[in-house]
């Protein structure tokens, strides 16, 4: 199984993105599950099972944030998809406070950013940023060439290893150097690792307990099948 | 150094094939690309600009030196050989003048010794383009619509310095136009220029015209157009002190019409 975590602030377009992703990696014979971790509301499940008859889920975060909703139910989400014979995981998640990212060693871990959204926003969005695989840029058709050049080079400033890939997720240009990324990415295997160490915290998430799965942690957690719950003394 | 680049041909919006198979454009080349508002101009140009490999909306290719855009192009602006310049003459990013140049100048490898040299050149370009001068400490998004027009070609000519120029309608922005086509003709390169001005598509070899999304044909500019091309200049420059006129505060009178009325 193949897991991709596609994060990104609201309305870039990772939806999008993923879209002509899904499209292109059916046509290649591939089977993608889809699942969406979202706060309060979201369709994307409904719309992908629609356009592309796909297993999708979605899971509302509520009062946990995004990406510790993402390590409760990650685990979860890949026995899943496992069970529903696909062979890629897509997660796309709203990041929420910027201090955590929900990328996953041995996963593929794409950020969407806008070309819109300001020279400034790639110091602003920390982890999300700095420890994806591939920052995707979207509304490349928006700004002039020389605007597009200075905004990749804000990127590589704060994130001299990620990948930038720019795309027209309306028209679906670009689309295919991250389909053949894809391809290149292998299956993940054994016990996951989240990449980042989250903010200092008392959740046990918070303190540095990385592993995927609401089984390796305890205080308020949730499995992907119920709402939260209290596990411990 | 790129020789040349070969656009292959693919459809228009209803499917009907592009009127020719291939348009070929070699270095030093100036050709227009007309057509009514809506005809696909815009879309030929973006084409070329992303490398275009059968995978746009057109289903077109586009070839440098015979063989599609290698990955870096893509990936390192200082090895992209074209230099575009969009209709979008608004700046989304808040950063000033100078700092915006350089940080252009230095993704395009401009060595940083040289930085500062080119960031004064690039202005003193624009500025000689402009009828209001653009300073370094201005924020890009206070300049004017003729301002960004006019920084943008002063950027791709001088930060770019790309063997390829694309310009999107460079009469619409309110700049010195044939003073911009002087200074970017001093240059050896591929210049495509989107354009309904008959002054512009006279100056240049061949004009490929488009019609629902698709080319219809490739003209070269014949004889009897070249014949008249002083005269379509004469009056364009009619025009042009008209509007200058108007600009500064003044009437119209028979003397700015001498030669025509």
């Amino acid at each position: 199984m193949k897991l991709i975590i596609c994060a990104g602030p609201a309305t870039t377009g990772k939806t999008a993105v993923l879209r002509h992703l899904i499209r292109k990696l059916q046509a290649r014979g591939q089977k993608p599950a889809f699942l969406k971790i979202d706060v309060q509301y979201a369709e994307e499940d409904e719309q992908f099972a629609r356009e592309f008859g796909i297993p999708t889920r979605k899971v509302y975060s509520g009062e946990l944030c995004p990406d510790h909703c993402n390590v409760m139910v990650l685990g979860d989400a890949l026995q899943w998809a496992s069970s529903a014979n696909c062979d890629v995981l897509m997660v796309e998640t709203a990041g929420l406070c910027l201090r955590c990212s929900p990328y996953v060693d041995g996963g593929l871990g794409l950020v969407v950013l806008e070309a819109t959204s300001g020279m400034n926003l790639p110091l602003k969005v920390g982890p999300m940023l700095s420890l994806a695989d591939v920052a995707v840029v979207t509304k490349i058709d928006r700004i002039s060439q020389a605007e597009r050049e200075v905004f990749r080079a804000r990127i590589q400033d704060v994130a001299p290893g990620v990948r930038i890939r720019e795309v027209n997720a309306l028209h679906g240009i670009g689309i295919d150097p991250l389909v053949a990324r894809v391809d290149a990415q292998a299956d993940v295997n054994g016990p996951l690792l989240l990449r980042g160490n989250p903010p200092v915290g008392t959740c046990t998430i918070c303190v540095g307990k990385k592993e995927i799965g609401w089984q390796s942690h305890f205080g308020v957690v949730r499995a992907l099948e119920n709402q939260t719950f209290y596990r411990g003394e | 150094m790129i020789q040349h680049v070969t656009v292959v041909g693919g459809h228009g919006r209803s499917g009907e094939p592009d009127g020719v198979e291939r348009v070929e454009f070699a270095m030093g080349d100036v050709v227009a690309i007309v057509g009514p508002t809506g005809s696909g101009k815009t879309t030929l140009i973006n084409d070329i600009e992303l490398f275009a490999d059968a995978n746009t909306p057109t289903g077109r290719r586009v070839l440098f030196d015979g063989v599609p855009a290698p990955m870096e192009f893509r990936d390192d602006p200082a090895r992209n050989p074209i230099a575009l310049i969009t209709q979008n003459t608004t700046f989304l990013s808040d950063l000033p003048v100078a700092e915006f140049l350089e940080t252009h100048a230095r993704i395009r490898c401009v060595e940083t010794q040289q930085r500062a040299s080119v960031v004064a050149r690039t202005l003193a370009f624009a500025n000689e383009l402009t009828g209001e001068p653009i300073s370094e400490a201005s924020r890009m998004t206070e300049l004017s619509g003729g301002q960004t027009r006019a920084l943008l070609i002063a950027d791709a000519t001088v930060v770019c310095d790309a063997p390829i120029v694309l310009l999107d309608e460079v009469e619409n922005a309110g700049i010195h136009r044939t003073r911009a086509l002087q200074l970017l003709r001093r240059q050896r390169k591929i210049f495509l220029f989107v354009t309904h001005d008959p002054r512009i598509t006279l100056l240049a070899d061949y004009r490929i015209v488009m019609q629902g999304g698709r080319i219809r044909q490739v003209l070269r500019t014949d004889e009897t157009e070249r014949g008249l091309a002083s005269a379509v200049n004469r009056l364009d420059d009619v025009l042009a002190r008209l509007r200058d006129r108007i600009r500064e505060g003044g009437r119209i009178t028979a003397a700015e019409m001498e030669g025509v009325a």
